[in-house]
C-alpha cells in the first residue's frame, strides 16, 4: 500500500467534489452539517440478500432512517458482494467518479482490501460517527482491524461473526471438538460432514481454521503470505485434507457451493455435522423449520475464527452524507440490540455492551434461550483472521490440488 | 418509414452487443485503465490457459451445448412423427406453453430437489422400497459429466423447440404429405419422418442454433445443476468477474472471449454434423423402407415427451410442497406440518419487484412487438425475401451473455447512461426482440396475401387493411409471440442486475438473491412466483382470441 497515493486520491476526490456540488463530499467531522445534507437523500445500500431475516432487519432500519433523519434507504439485494465491487470498478473504468450507483456496501476481508488498494473507498469517516465511540476501539481492536489490515476509518463496524459448529443429536452424540478429532469422527461417520467449495467465504474460513490449528507457525499467518514459506507452513493442512476428503460427503468428489448449502444438506438429513459463520444460525434455522429440534451448537476447544463485518462508502457515491448517517444509526444501541435479537436477526453486536448506560444495556438482554443456541460464554475464545493474502493463496493452492478431479 | 424498420431493428440489437464485445477485447490483452494497466500483453491469456481445469471447463461447455439440443430435438421430432393428431398429442400441446413459461432457474431448482438422493423421488419410495433411513451418499446433482445439467436444459428446450415446430408446421401441409406417402405404403411415423421432417428442419434451424448457443453458455442452470470440479466455462468466467482479486478481471475478459469461441465452435460442429448427415439422410429417405421399426418410433415418441413433461411438472410440485412445508424429515413423503409463513413473508416485500417486473416486461414486449411487426410488414408489403442481414437479429442469442454484458455496463457508464429502469428495458429488448421475431415471423409471412388484396380492392387504405384485416386474423400468433416475449423478459437475470446496478429489483433478481441463502422453502415461493407471471401471460394469449371469437360468432378466425 502506498499511503501518499491514497492521500492524493482522497484529495483529488475532495477537489472534484467541491467543483461539482451534486456530489459534494461532506466533511465527516462536522456532524450536524452531515445530517443537514443527508436529509432527503436516497441511500442505495448494497448488501447480500440471501437471508430473509437480514432483509427484514434492513427493512426495519430503512423505516427508522426515514422517520428519524429523513433519509430514504433502499436495500440492493446482492447474491454476491463481489458484483457490487465489480460495479464500482466498472464505473471507475468508465470515468464515472461522482455519480456512482453504490452508496453503502456491506463488506469485509478480501473485498475491503481490494477496494482500498484501488482507492475505491471514501474516507476516513468511521471515527467521526458519533456512535463509533461506543465500540471502544482502544480496548476492542477487532472493530478497527479487518483481516489484520487497519481499517483507517474507511469502513465502520456493523456486526460480529464466529465459526460455530452444529450437529444433529439424533444422529451423533459426541461431535468432534478439534480438527484431529474431526478426522477421526469423519472416518467413523463417512459422508456426514463436508465444507463449502473454495473460493466460498465459509469454505475458505474452514481452511484457515484448520491451518491455524494444524500449523506450528501461527505468527506467519498474520503477516503477508509473501514473507513466509507458504509450502512449508501449509504442508500439515494438505496432509490433513488428503486424509479427510475420502471420508467427506460424496467422498469429497463434490462440495456444496456455499455456507447456506451446508444447512440445506443438514436439513435433508445428508449431513450430521456442519458449521456456520453465524453463531445463532442453527437456532434461527430450527425456528424457521429448516433444521430439526434435535440440533445443538458448539465451538471447538481451542476457539474458532471470528471476524467483524463492516459497512463502507464507495469513493463515487453521490449520497455520502446519507450513507454516513446510516452507518451511524447502525451503531446506535437501539439498532445493534434489534440486530442481536433472535426474533429479528441474531447477529452479534460490535458495541462494548458492559460500558453502555443502564437503559441501553437493558436493550441487549434476551428473553428465553433456544436449546439449539450456544451457551452465552461459548464465544470467549475468538481467533483473529489471518492476513487477507493468506486467503487468496490458500484458495489458489486448494484449486490447484482439488479444483479438478 | 417502414423501410427503415429492419435497419432500426438490427441497430438496436447489434450496437450494444458490438460495444460490449469491443469493451472486453482491450482488458483481455492487458489494457484496463480502471486498474491502471496500460500495456498490451498476452498475460491474461497465459493466466487463463494455466488455470486448473480450464480445458475441462471449456470441453464441458462444448459438450453440454451439443448434447442437450440433440436430445431435445430428437424428443420433439419423434413425438411429432409418432403422434400426429392423437389425443395425447392434443393434451401435450396444451401443456407446452405453461412449461415454456417456467423460468430456467425455477426448473433447475425443482429438478435438483426431485432427483437428489434426499429429493422428492427418494422420499416417496423410502424407506418402503429402498430401506433408506438416511439419504444414500450418491453424486447425482452436480455430477462431473454434466448429466444433471443436460437433463435440466432438455426440460426447457423441448417445449421451446416443440412450440417453434408447431408454429411453422401448418405451412408445410403435413397431412397432404403424409397422405401421399401412406398411399405408397409408408407407416404414418415413417411417412412423417421421410416427407415432413426434411422440409421442417430448415425452418426450425435458427431456433436450434439459439438453443445450442444458450446451452453452451448457460449460467443460472449450470450454477444449480452443473459440475463443480471444475465448473462449466461460463460459471468460471462469472466468478472471475466477481473475484475480489482485481487482476482476475483481465483473465475474466479473456475467458469471456474464450466462451464466445466455445459457443461458435459448438455451432460450427453442429453445422458440420448437418453436412455429414445430409448424404446419409438422403440415402435413408430413398431406401424404400416403409414399415421399418414402426412400433419403436411410436413408443419412443410418446415416452420422450411424456417423460420430460411429467418430470417438469413433478419438479414444480416439489417446489410447491416446499413453499408450504414446515420441518420435513428425510424419508417422509410429506412435510410434518404445513405453513403459509413463507408466502406471507414474500408478500410483504413483493410490491416493488412485481411492479418493476410488469412494467419492464410489458414495455420491452410492446416496443419489441412494434419493431418486429414494422419489420415484417415492410417485408410483406414490398414482397421482399427475408433479408440475409436479419440473421444479425439473433446475435444477442448467439453471443453468450457473460461475453458482452459486462462490456455493455462499461460502455453505458462511459456514455453517462446511469442505471435505471429504462436502461434495463433496453437491455431486455436485446433478448425479447429475437425471441418475439422467432415466434411471429413464420405466421406473419404465411398469411394468405389475398386477404389483404381483397381489403384493398374494397377501398381500404394500407393502414386500415392492416388494422381491420391483418391484426384480427393474426391475433392468436401475435398474442402468443407477446407471451413468449414477456416470459423471456421476466426470466432475465444478468441484464437486469448489471444494467440496473441492482437498483431495479424484479421478481427474478429477488429470487436469485434469496436463492444464494439456500433456504429451499423461500426458493420454492419465489420460483413459483417467477413462473406464475409468464403463465398468466400465456393463459391470456390463449383466452383473448377465444373470447373475441365467441363475441363475433359465427365468423371464425384463420388458424
Amino acid at each position: 500500500m502506498k499511503p501518499y497515493l491514497t492521500l492524493a486520491a482522497t484529495m483529488a476526490t475532495t477537489l472534484l467534489a467541491l467543483a461539482l456540488p451534486a456530489a459534494a463530499s461532506p466533511e465527516p467531522s462536522d456532524w450536524q452539517a452531515v445530517l443537514d445534507e443527508a436529509e432527503g437523500q436516497t441511500v442505495y445500500w448494497n448488501a447480500w440478500g440471501g437471508d430473509t431475516r437480514t432483509n427484514r432487519y434492513i427493512a426495519w432500519v430503512a423505516d427508522e432512517m426515514q422517520r428519524r433523519v429523513g433519509v430514504e434507504v433502499r436495500h440492493v439485494k446482492l447474491d454476491d458482494t463481489g458484483s457490487a465491487v465489480s460495479r464500482v470498478l466498472a464505473e471507475k473504468q468508465a470515468g464515472n467518479d461522482n455519480e456512482g450507483s453504490v452508496d453503502l456496501i456491506w463488506i469485509n476481508g478480501e473485498n475491503f482490501a481490494a477496494m482500498r488498494e484501488r482507492d475505491l473507498l471514501f474516507g476516513p469517516f468511521a471515527e467521526s460517527l458519533p456512535n463509533f465511540a461506543l465500540t471502544y476501539p482502544d480496548d476492542n481492536p477487532e472493530v478497527v482491524t479487518d483481516f489484520t489490515l487497519p481499517t483507517d476509518g474507511y469502513e465502520s463496524p456493523w456486526g460480529k461473526a464466529q465459526i460455530t459448529f452444529y450437529y444433529d443429536s439424533a444422529y451423533t452424540q459426541n461431535p468432534p471438538r478439534s480438527m484431529d478429532a474431526l478426522l477421526d469422527w469423519a472416518e467413523e461417520n463417512p459422508g456426514e460432514f463436508t465444507y463449502p467449495r473454495i473460493p466460498d467465504f465459509t469454505g475458505s474460513t474452514f481452511l484457515k481454521q484448520a491451518l491455524i490449528e494444524l500449523s506450528e507457525e501461527d505468527d506467519a499467518l498474520y503477516q503477508p503470505v509473501s514473507e513466509s514459506d507458504f509450502d512449508a507452513v501449509t504442508k500439515p493442512l494438505w496432509t490433513y485434507l488428503d486424509a479427510l476428503h475420502p471420508h467427506l460427503w460424496r467422498s469429497g468428489r463434490s462440495f456444496p457451493d456455499s455456507g447456506p448449502a451446508l444447512r440445506t444438506l443438514m436439513s435433508d438429513g445428508e449431513l450430521s455435522l456442519a458449521f456456520s459463520f453465524y453463531p445463532s444460525e442453527a437456532a434461527v434455522a430450527v425456528r424457521e423449520y429448516q433444521l430439526p429440534e434435535s440440533v445443538r451448537s458448539y465451538v471447538l476447544e481451542g476457539g474458532t475464527l471470528g471476524n467483524v463485518h463492516f459497512v463502507a462508502i464507495p469513493y463515487n457515491s453521490p449520497h455520502k452524507a446519507g450513507a454516513m448517517a446510516l452507518a451511524n444509526f447502525l451503531l446506535s444501541p437501539e439498532a445493534q440490540a434489534q440486530k442481536q435479537s433472535l426474533d429479528m436477526w441474531g447477529d452479534r453486536t460490535v458495541l462494548d455492551v458492559n460500558r453502555l448506560d443502564e437503559e441501553d444495556k437493558a436493550r441487549f438482554e434476551q428473553g428465553d434461550t433456544h436449546p439449539a443456541e450456544l451457551p452465552a460464554d461459548a464465544l470467549s475464545q475468538t481467533l483473529p483472521e489471518p492476513h487477507p493474502s493468506w486467503m487468496t493463496a490458500l484458495q489458489d493452492a486448494w484449486r490447484e490440488r482439488y479444483g479438478t478431479r | 418509414m417502414l423501410r427503415l424498420a429492419p435497419w432500426l431493428l438490427i441497430a438496436v440489437l447489434v450496437v450494444p452487443v458490438g460495444a460490449g464485445l469491443a469493451t472486453l477485447v482491450m482488458p483481455a490483452f492487458g489494457v484496463h485503465p480502471g486498474l491502471g494497466a496500460t500495456t498490451f500483453t498476452l498475460a491474461p491469456w497465459q493466466a487463463l490457459l494455466a488455470w486448473p481445469g480450464i480445458a475441462q471447463s471449456a470441453l464441458l461447455s462444448l459438450s453440454t451445448g451439443l448434447i442437450a439440443p440433440l436430445i431435445a430435438l430428437t424428443v420433439v421430432i419423434l413425438f411429432l412423427a409418432a403422434n400426429q393428431g392423437t389425443r395425447l398429442d392434443r393434451a401435450l400441446h396444451r401443456l407446452v406453453s405453461p412449461l415454456l413459461a417456467i423460468p430456467h432457474a425455477a426448473v433447475a431448482f425443482g429438478l435438483a430437489f426431485l432427483i437428489a438422493p434426499s429429493g422428492l423421488l427418494a422420499r416417496i419410495i423410502s424407506p418402503g422400497v429402498t430401506g433408506w433411513e438416511r439419504p444414500p451418499d450418491w453424486l447425482i446433482v452436480n455430477d462431473p459429466w454434466g448429466v444433471a445439467l443436460i437433463a435440466g436444459l432438455v426440460l426447457k428446450e423441448v417445449p421451446f423447440l416443440l412450440l417453434m415446430s408447431l408454429a411453422v408446421l401448418p405451412q408445410l401441409s403435413p397431412e397432404r404429405r403424409i397422405e401421399l406417402a401412406r398411399s405408397l405404403g409408408y407407416t404414418p411415423s415413417l411417412a412423417w419422418l421421410k416427407t415432413v421432417l426434411p422440409a421442417l428442419y430448415p425452418l426450425i434451424r435458427l431456433p436450434i442454433y439459439a438453443v445450442i448457443a444458450y446451452s453452451s453458455s448457460v449460467v443460472d442452470m449450470a450454477l444449480i445443476l452443473g459440475p463443480t470440479r471444475p465448473p462449466t466455462l461460463s460459471v468460471a468466467v462469472l466468478s472471475w468477474f466477481n473475484d475480489p482479486d482485481f487482476s482476475r478481471r483481465l483473465m475474466a475478459s479473456a475467458g469471456a472471449l474464450l466462451q464466445l469461441g466455445v459457443t461458435l465452435s459448438a455451432l460450427i460442429l453442429w453445422w458440420l454434423g448437418e453436412q455429414l448427415v445430409k448424404p446419409f439422410g438422403k440415402r435413408w429417405l430413398l431406401n424404400g423402407q416403409r414399415t421399418q421399426g414402426r412400433r419403436v418410433w411410436a413408443a419412443a415418441g410418446r415416452v420422450g415427451l411424456t417423460l420430460t413433461t411429467v418430470t417438469a411438472l413433478l419438479a414444480m410440485v416439489g417446489l410447491g410442497l416446499f413453499s408450504l412445508a414446515g420441518y420435513w424429515h428425510f424419508p417422509d413423503a410429506l412435510p410434518a406440518s404445513f405453513t403459509l409463513e413463507h408466502w406471507q413473508r414474500a408478500f410483504s416485500s413483493l410490491t416493488l419487484p412485481l411492479t418493476n417486473t410488469l412494467v419492464i416486461g410489458v414495455a420491452a414486449t410492446l416496443i419489441a412487438l412494434v419493431l418486429v411487426v414494422a419489420c415484417l410488414e415492410n417485408e410483406v408489403q414490398r414482397q421482399l425475401h427475408p433479408k440475409h442481414a436479419l440473421w444479425l437479429l439473433y446475435l444477442p442469442l448467439l453471443v453468450p451473455q457473460v461475453a458482452f454484458l459486462f462490456g455493455v455496463v462499461v460502455a453505458a457508464e462511459s456514455l453517462g447512461l446511469r442505471p435505471q429502469r429504462s436502461l434495463v428495458i433496453a437491455a431486455h429488448l436485446l433478448f425479447v426482440v429475437p425471441y418475439l421475431y422467432l415466434s411471429l415471423a413464420e405466421a406473419y409471412r404465411r398469411l394468405d396475401p389475398h386477404w389483404m388484396q381483397v381489403a384493398h380492392s374494397l377501398g381500404a387504405s394500407k393502414w386500415r387493411a392492416f388494422w381491420r384485416v391483418r391484426v384480427p386474423l393474426l391475433l392468436a400468433p401475435l398474442l402468443t409471440a407477446c407471451a413468449v416475449g414477456l416470459s423471456v423478459s421476466i426470466s432475465q437475470y444478468l441484464p437486469t442486475l448489471l444494467l440496473g446496478a441492482g437498483r431495479v429489483p424484479t421478481v427474478t433478481t429477488e429470487a436469485v438473491a434469496l436463492a444464494s441463502g439456500g433456504n429451499r422453502r423461500l426458493i420454492g415461493v419465489w420460483a413459483l412466483l417467477q413462473a406464475l407471471l409468464p403463465f398468466i401471460g400465456f393463459a391470456l394469449a390463449l383466452l383473448i382470441p377465444r373470447l373475441l371469437r365467441a363475441k363475433r360468432n359465427p365468423r371464425r378466425g384463420v388458424s
